[in-house]
């Protein structure tokens, strides 16, 4: 599976929401209704399923699905 | 009011931590021992396993994050889910402002502080994904008075207060509660020790006259930790016979 498809089924599992709504555009608090805590989760989730570890400052650049997929290629691609 | 939840409690093979598992076991919970020494786990989970009880016991430090990790992981997948924590361990290493060591100041506000947050750190982790949790932060009525000659552990149980304040606040959202139990003046084998006469002049400070036990506050956990505290968070109850109001 391509990385991109994997980011986009975890984030449609922990965030609970439909997969039309997950655009590589999609910001995770103001389109996605993610709060802090879920923005949390979510890199948690990240870092277990491509069994990486993402610092604190580049988990905060992570604030749209384009992001944090273009992020875990470059870490994982 | 607890039966089938899985409810762990640090610092469970003896004293008040005990009293709590105990207490849980006997509602029907699975309780999960965590102790620093694995030969006292086991006598303290064969003891309840003896009588009948769902128990299970890890030994571990509470100030070793990486271990305690290990410890919760295992126990997500042993049993499924972790419904309840009680972070009870801890320490005294008493001694005067003017004496005491740095040393001493370290070991209490890490064991007992550091330790809380550690556990709740790890722990929250599967209850934010389970959507549900009960945290019980065991301070103590020295936290919230202070005491002459116990500035360290004061200074751990004060900030185990706010600790709890915090937790309370940052997962509300997940349904996750927390709260702290201050006890007071408790008979456990540590006040044994004290001559007659020791405690007969503590008890005078207390209305009710005399010393509590390790049960009245495991009763207040189980309170807390049911579904009948399910609107009670951030709080700290005190359990100590009205010695401070």
């Amino acid at each position: 599976m391509d990385i991109e498809q994997k980011v986009k089924e975890i984030i449609i599992e922990e965030l609970g929401v439909e997969a039309s709504e997950v655009t590589l555009e999609a910001n995770f608090i103001e389109d996605l209704g993610a709060d802090s805590l879920d923005t949390v989760e979510l890199i948690m989730k990240f870092e277990e399923e491509f069994e990486i570890d993402i610092a604190d400052e580049e988990a905060e650049k992570l604030t749209t699905v384009g992001k944090a997929v273009d992020y875990l290629t470059s870490k994982v691609g | 009011m607890v039966k089938d939840k899985i409810a762990i409690i640090t610092g469970a093979a003896r004293g008040i931590g005990f009293a709590i598992a105990r207490r849980f076991a006997g509602e029907g919970a699975t309780v999960i021992i965590i102790d620093l020494a694995q030969d006292a786990v086991d006598e303290a989970v064969a003891q309840l396993t003896t009588d009948g009880f769902s128990a299970a016991g890890y030994a571990g430090n509470v100030v070793n994050g990486e271990q305690m990790a290990e410890i919760f992981k295992t126990i997500h997948a042993r049993f499924g889910a972790i419904d309840i924590l009680i972070n009870n361990a801890g320490i005294t290493r008493d001694g005067l402002i003017m004496k005491m060591k740095e040393s001493d100041w370290d070991a209490v506000i890490a064991v007992n502080l550091k330790g809380t947050f550690i556990c709740t750190q790890k722990v929250s982790r599967y209850m934010m994904k389970q959507r549900h949790g009960v945290i019980l932060n065991i301070a103590s009525v020295i936290g919230l008075m202070g005491n002459s000659g116990q500035a360290n552990y004061a200074a751990s149980k004060g900030g185990i207060i706010a600790l709890t304040k915090s937790t309370a606040k940052e997962l509300a959202s997940r349904n996750i509660r927390a709260n702290a139990i201050a006890p007071g003046f408790i008979r456990t084998p540590m006040t044994d020790t004290l001559k007659p006469e020791v405690v007969e002049s503590y008890a005078k400070a207390i209305p009710l006259s005399r010393m509590g036990e390790a049960v009245d506050v495991a009763n207040t956990c189980l309170f807390l930790a049911s579904d009948l505290a399910s609107y009670i968070t951030g709080q700290t109850i005190q359990v100590d016979g009205g010695l401070i109001m």
